[in-house]
């Protein structure tokens, strides 16, 4: 059994907060490169810039991309031969409030959600799952809301179409307009139950943004992107070639008598970081 | 940086049209969802409010912490439709023109025509791009709602695109 003292595992939280934060994903960046070679309008071109040289700006000053630092979210993956020593909610818990500090990133956590008052950076939303192994994976996700907002979950019918549940997906993304800071990355979960169908299509954000070569791209991802970028949304809102950068799908077995189906809608400024210690 | 009263630039808002790029140096004010809410219910209440509302442009914007050497932290537009049921009450008070992302509801434009505002987006979710045009900041009123409290900004060659125009129209339709 391999020993983890909960502390390594708060030092590296706060790093990742600070890391996510700052440096805009290198897949997201290309996808976003990518895009602007693609547009053909002046004005989608020009915001299309404008985030490049934000992500640029961010990374050489050290600054948050965004000033939604979002709602922390914390995936601790734990090797179940690992063995972790001291309180381990409260280390994550701790690491984010480190990390935000540190990194001036925004108090945006209020305590109360329906008396509101005033805003701290924690608690965090914390997933804990097991692995085979020794290692722990950590992985923060900085959402913010103006995109998690736009979240939709529709139980359908275990005998509804193909047809009916991307006509869902893509409503949900003409919802969202010119809201959420299109180009969107849009993660999609279908199976389970109401609650992880709405896990997965936010783990679905953590997944590449890319696909290289020989990676495999399922059908529906493709077409779902296909009828997105046909929307004329694009970037800002204000039309063109690239309303979403990626369509991300995560399945799960599911119950004889159901569909769930949930999107969550990431802004262009998809922000996560990853450790394995 | 530009020297200009606020009276001055309605009449200069007033000839902008949909579409339009600016770039605007001069005062503008933060606030967001909570900060709205306390003005339109002391509003309501016939109470006094902390600012003077007149000729006044509101950045829908909840900054980062302002890191060491820095004037303000990231600063991008937050989501404008939330600001929809106060903004009419607001460009009623005074209020010139708004800053923020995304489309705005049917009342707010007939308001913004009615009293002669504007709306302008700005670059969304680029909040580290949009702090190199603010030259200084500091906190005017609410200061207990930390990010969401009203910040007075300076603000020098602000990238501002016309949303809604004097005239009611959208950018997006």
């Amino acid at each position: 059994m391999r020993e983890i003292d909960s502390k390594k595992i708060r030092d590296a939280i706060a790093d990742l907060c600070i890391k996510a934060n700052f440096f805009l994903r290198k897949d997201v960046l290309a996808s976003i490169k990518q895009a602007y070679a693609k547009e053909t309008s002046l004005q989608a071109k020009d915001i299309l810039q404008a985030i490049i040289d934000n992500a640029k700006i961010a990374r050489k000053e050290e600054l948050a991309i965004c000033q939604d630092t979002g709602m922390p979210c914390v995936y601790i993956e734990i090797g179940q031969n690992v063995k972790i020593t001291g309180d381990l909610k409260k280390a994550i818990n701790k690491g984010v409030e480190l990390g935000y500090k540190k990194g001036s990133l925004r108090n945006s956590v209020i305590i109360d959600p329906l008396l509101r008052g005033s805003s701290g950076y924690s608690p965090a939303v914390i997933h804990f799952d097991y692995i085979p192994g020794d290692k722990i994976k950590v992985t923060v996700l900085a959402k913010g809301f103006g995109c998690e907002n736009k979240s939709l979950l529709k139980m359908f019918r275990p005998t509804a179409s193909i047809e009916e549940i991307k006509k869902f997906i893509v409503e949900a993304v003409k919802i969202a307009g010119p809201d959420a800071c299109p180009p969107y990355v849009i993660g999609v979960g279908i199976g389970g139950t109401a609650e992880s169908a709405s896990f997965l299509a936010k783990k679905a954000l953590l997944k590449k943004v890319t696909r290289s070569q020989g990676h495999k791209v399922t059908r529906l991802e493709r077409e779902l992107l296909d009828e997105i970028n046909k929307l004329n949304i694009g970037p800002m809102g204000l039309g063109g070639k690239t309303t979403a950068l990626a369509v991300n799908i995560e399945t799960y077995p599911t119950h004889i008598a159901g569909l769930p189906v949930a999107v969550s809608i990431s802004c262009h400024a998809l922000r996560s970081a990853t450790k394995i210690l | 940086m530009m020297k200009r009263s606020n009276s001055i630039l309605r009449e200069e808002f007033l000839t902008l049209r949909v579409s339009q790029k600016i770039l605007f140096s001069g005062i503008i004010y933060t606030a967001r969802d909570q900060a709205h809410k306390r003005l339109v219910e002391t509003i309501k209440k016939g109470g006094k409010l902390p600012i003077d509302l007149k000729d006044k442009i509101v950045y829908y914007c909840g900054p980062t912490k302002t890191p060491k050497g820095k004037a303000i932290g990231a600063c991008g537009p937050t989501t404008s439709s939330r600001m929809d049921e106060f903004a009419p009450c607001l460009l009623e008070k005074g209020v010139l023109g708004m800053i923020g992302k995304g489309a705005r509801s049917a009342e707010v434009k007939k308001a913004i025509k009615k009293y002669k505002g504007i709306y302008f987006l700005t670059y969304a979710g680029c909040g580290a791009l949009l702090s190199k045009f603010v030259c200084k900041m500091r906190v005017a009123a609410y200061k207990d709602l930390g990010p969401e409290a009203i910040h007075e900004l300076e603000v020098k060659d602000f990238p501002l695109i016309v949303g809604i125009d004097s005239l009611g129209r959208s950018i997006y339709g």
